[in-house]
């Protein structure tokens, strides 16, 4: 349904940057875009920037302050924790942790998601209840207990988060297709398809599919602040993100043992890491959200 | 009506159904549940003596039946650590909770209804654009992080407020002030977008054309009605409040149901965690009930609608 505005409203400079058609740039969030893309930098050559090796500390070199306090070093710029673990490498390798936990996670509850919508609003029928009973029930379960009881009978592991946090919000989803598979399927287009011959596979795959990905993007950029704190707080209460691995939920939870005697940057670095990452997504997510779908503002 | 209730009541069931359903099958697809349920450390013969006693060797759908049997007979089983059956521990520990939603509740409804009604009347303003930064910064901080970096500022370093327990009007504050942050900017956030669908309205109009003042068209014709979306919100967050608490009571060391929870994690005391997700479960699904059927007492459009 945003095909046709789109193309109507298409200004002809804009053809030109192929992938961005159709969004008008103007109150682009360059900053949040920015520290997204910087923090995937990072993430992605976390190897080469790191200093220290993030899992590997030094005992003598246990609970240093960043270097511009008194005792601190410019070899641990941003200090040491209770291991002597560099905090500075965990923040880099920690980064890689939430981008790879929040992107499959959220493209995992997508497709399913998605692929449940579009099956339950076309197909209708039994199909479409049981589907949709299913989601309502689902609505209804507190999402963090949930997730949280699930995490704790698996264990600790970094790709059971991914498919706990998949199973958890994947109604959200469902739910925002369906509505639009409804509306679409009424469409001349999806008749014609029909009267041409064509499966009902293949109209959702070919013709309703591409309509309703747009949704599932603003969805999904929406998610993946949801999903980052979900992660970090599950990590926090150890039944995320198993150690030594550097997950920002596993240096607060660590940091938390030694707050009361001033160590502040234990928790204050990962804490501002989460915050910059999930407002960064947050701004960016609402801008997508008014720009590719405004019926979606009422979410 | 009649039917609409019945209905909700059907739906309220089958989420309950499937809430148990869930927790048996997880527990049984992801391992040997005897491993579960005796301590860590066990020998073969106590697992084996676990298997027979709670009949692990019958198939699926009997073991089923009995979960379900003794969960409607409140029997939630005993817990490893405290040795007292769980639902003992739960009913002990709600009052709790329920003083750390409430005080979280109400500090969130201070905060995030006149800031709402701020940014509703000012419309594009210093305090609408105040009102959405906080918004946002609500729903971006998680909330055990503000807990902790209130701990750094007002316990380490003004020694003001004590970090952790209960007992005393002062433990409430920053517990509550961390659980209710997020819930003050959705409560902002709500109150804001249903003050200016009223003040949009024909009566609010009227009002003002009587020529009465912009405060008592504020006060007494939009705000009451503005507040009900509000208020079934904040009846629905009061539930979910206090099964996300889990965080913050860990931080806190306050003594409810979340660190009940978290406590039956750190000690592989199973029964704890099965117990209180299952009656957290519950207890989020049969107050969206109430909320359903007492929103549709109130307002006919929704029994007719649906």
């Amino acid at each position: 349904m945003t095909t046709t505005s789109e193309v109507l409203t298409l200004p002809s400079r804009a053809a030109r940057f192929g992938f961005i058609r159709g969004l008008r740039l103007s109150g682009f969030p360059l900053i949040p875009t920015a520290i997204l893309l910087g923090i995937a930098f990072v993430a992605v050559f976390a190897n080469q920037l790191a200093p220290h090796n993030p899992e590997v500390g030094s005992l003598v070199a246990r609970f240093k302050p960043p270097f511009w306090e008194t005792g601190g070093t410019t070899k641990y710029l941003l200090g040491t924790d209770q291991l002597g673990r560099d905090v500075l490498s965990r923040l880099i390798f920690g980064a890689r942790v939430s981008m790879v936990v929040s992107i499959t996670a959220v493209l995992f509850a997508g497709v399913v998601g998605t692929t449940l919508g579009i099956i339950s609003g076309y197909l209708g029928g039994w199909v479409d209840q049981v589907i949709m009973r299913l989601v309502d029930t689902w609505l209804a379960l507190p999402a963090l207990t949930f997730a949280i009881f699930l995490a704790a009978i698996v264990g600790p592991s970094m790709w059971n988060i991914v498919i706990i946090l998949g199973i958890t919000y994947w109604t959200r989803y469902a739910r925002v297709t369906r509505g639009e598979v409804l509306s679409l399927k009424e469409r001349e287009f999806v008749r014609l398809a029909i009267v041409a011959g064509c499966s009902k596979w293949k109209i959702m795959l070919r013709h309703i599919l591409p309509n309703v990905i747009n949704s599932a993007i603003v969805i999904g950029t929406l998610m993946v602040g949801v999903v980052i704190i979900t992660e970090a707080t599950l990590s926090f209460l150890g039944v995320g993100v198993p150690p030594p691995q550097p997950a920002w939920g596993l240096m607060l939870s660590d940091g938390k043992q030694s707050l009361m005697v001033g160590r502040w940057w234990l928790t204050v670095f990962p804490g501002c890491c989460i915050m910059l990452m999930v407002l960064s997504a947050n701004i960016l997510g609402d801008w997508l959200r008014v720009k590719l779908d405004p019926q979606l503002r009422q979410l | 009506m009649k039917q609409f209730v019945m209905k909700r009541i059907g739906y309220c069931v089958l989420s309950l159904f499937l809430l148990s359903l869930t927790i048996f099958f997880f527990v049984r697809v992801t391992g040997d549940p005897a491993t579960l349920l005796v301590e860590p450390g066990a020998s073969p013969e106590d697992i084996a003596a676990i298997h027979h006693q709670f009949g692990l060797d019958r198939p699926l759908i009997v073991q089923y039946g009995l979960f379900m049997a003794s969960v409607l007979t409140g029997d939630l089983g005993q817990s490893f650590y405290y040795r007292t059956p769980v639902m003992e521990l739960y009913w002990s520990r709600l009052p709790n909770s329920v003083m750390l939603a409430s005080a979280a509740m109400a500090f969130s409804l201070l905060i995030g209804i006149p800031s709402g009604i701020l940014a509703s009347v000012r419309v594009g303003r210093f305090w609408d654009n105040a009102g959405k930064v906080f918004a946002l910064l609500g729903l971006s901080l998680p909330s055990f992080w503000v807990g902790l970096v209130m701990i750094l500022v007002f316990s380490v370093y003004l020694g003001w407020l004590p970090s952790s327990g209960s007992g005393t009007p002062l433990h409430l504050i920053m517990p509550a002030f961390a659980l209710g942050w997020y819930f003050a900017a959705s409560h902002m956030r709500l109150t804001r977008s249903s003050m200016l669908e009223v003040l949009g309205s024909e009566y609010v109009k009227l009002a003002r054309l009587k020529g009465l003042p912009q405060s008592l068209v504020i006060a007494k014709h939009a705000f009451k009605n503005a507040l009900i979306p509000v208020l079934t919100l904040a009846g629905i967050n009061f539930v979910i409040m206090i099964s996300v608490a889990v965080v913050v009571e860990t931080v806190f060391a306050w003594p409810g149901v979340g660190r009940l929870l978290y406590e039956g994690i750190a000690f592989r005391d199973f029964p704890v965690v099965q117990g209180t997700v299952l009656m957290l479960g519950a207890m989020t699904v049969v107050v969206n009930l109430v909320v359903d059927v007492l929103y549709a007492v109130i307002d006919p459009r929704i029994r007719l609608a649906s």
